[in-house]
């Protein structure tokens, strides 16, 4: 667990480096994602050492997101105009991607029976 | 005999600490979880919502300011940078399945990077939000860090960015079951690459939840959504603005 979690930040060290060296437009942490993704296809062996740790952390990933959802309530409740653009312009668009993406992935996919009973 | 003013005095030396924050990020998640199974892990009763309201309660109860609660609750903030990596793993593990289906998941990909965007915009600007606002919503679908840089390139409201990124993570982790089950769409890969591409790492974390088959394919989509959005919504956003006259 602490191995993983050791080489989880290297990879992510890795990432914010890249990113700074090349001015990358992405996050460190998603480059460091990147890294890691090829590491693992040239490197099977690492997954004995990374797997069981990322997917405990993974497990827990809406906690994660906790304290800056609360400061983004708090910047929220003081309060902006066009609440109604806002909110049609969010419904709308989620709703619109969600579709556009399973639908397009759908109609590309050769026809093959597996993953039935799917529940998101 | 217990005195009220050495009760002010613990609760300041309580707040002032690392502790309470941290404290009351885990107890709220903890409590959310339990009503989430409780529910029968009913998309409805997202977490991470249900988290954010109990611990955004307590605050104003308490008075407590959101910069000490952060003091503390910052330690499980960080842990999004290698939560990120993390999900390399479960990538890994689709490795041989993404590559034989990669054409019909790169146009998946783009065609939903661009239907965010486009939609987003269009929809703001046709109900009469100004192009700043418009500018800030472009890159919602986006994971945070990468839609409040592009938000800031554009000349949006990064802060106000945020906000709509939460929203729209919450929104389309509680909405994918019922659209998905009206879409008669029932495979994992779709259901998890779409709630990625469209709600980022809330939409992951409830795809984990259901498989992980679906959790590494939204992991896919937000990680390839981010880089795609930061790529392509600097030009598409100014390109649409002008041609909706605004």
């Amino acid at each position: 667990m602490l191995l993983a979690f050791a080489v989880l930040l290297v990879f992510q060290c890795l990432g914010e480096g890249l990113v700074f060296l090349l001015h990358l437009p992405v996050p460190g942490p998603v480059a460091g994602m990147l890294l890691l993704l090829v590491a693992l296809c040239a490197f099977p062996r690492l997954y004995d050492i990374v797997e069981a740790g990322a997917n405990e952390l993974l497990r827990h990933l809406s906690l994660l997101f906790v304290p800056a959802g609360v400061g983004i309530i708090v910047a929220a409740a003081s309060g902006s105009g066009h609440w109604l653009a806002i909110c049609a312009a969010v419904v709308g668009s989620t709703l619109l991607t969600l579709a556009v993406t399973a639908l397009v992935l759908r109609a590309l996919t050769p026809v093959r029976k597996n993953g039935e009973g799917a529940d998101v | 005999m217990f005195k009220f003013d050495e009760l002010t005095h613990f609760w300041v030396y309580l707040s002032a600490s690392p502790l309470l924050g941290l404290t009351v990020t885990l107890c709220a998640y903890v409590f959310a979880q339990w009503v989430y199974a409780r529910c029968g892990f009913s998309p409805l009763a997202n977490p991470v919502a249900i988290a954010i309201a109990l611990v955004s309660l307590v605050l104003a109860a308490s008075g407590m300011s959101y910069q000490r609660y952060f003091a503390g609750a910052q330690f499980v903030h960080f842990l999004l940078g290698p939560a990120t990596v993390a999900l390399a793993v479960p990538l890994a593990r689709q490795m041989p399945r993404l590559r034989r289906s990669l054409f019909p998941l790169a146009c998946a990909l783009l065609s939903g990077c661009v239907t965010a965007i486009v939609s987003a915009v269009g929809i703001a600007v046709l109900m009469g939000a100004s192009p700043e606002l418009a500018r800030s919503l472009g890159p919602k679908s986006a994971t945070t860090p990468i839609a409040m840089a592009v938000s800031e390139h554009l000349g949006g409201v990064p802060a106000l960015t945020a906000v709509l990124v939460i929203g729209t993570g919450i929104f389309g982790a509680v909405t994918a079951r019922f659209l998905m089950n009206a879409l008669r769409i029932d495979s994992h890969a779709a259901r998890g690459l779409a709630l990625g591409v469209a709600s980022h790492g809330i939409g992951t974390a409830r795809a984990f939840q259901v498989s992980p088959e679906m959790g590494a394919y939204a992991g896919l989509g937000m990680g390839i959504n981010g880089v795609l959005t930061a790529l392509l919504a600097p030009w598409l956003v100014p390109l649409l603005l002008r041609w909706m006259g605004q």
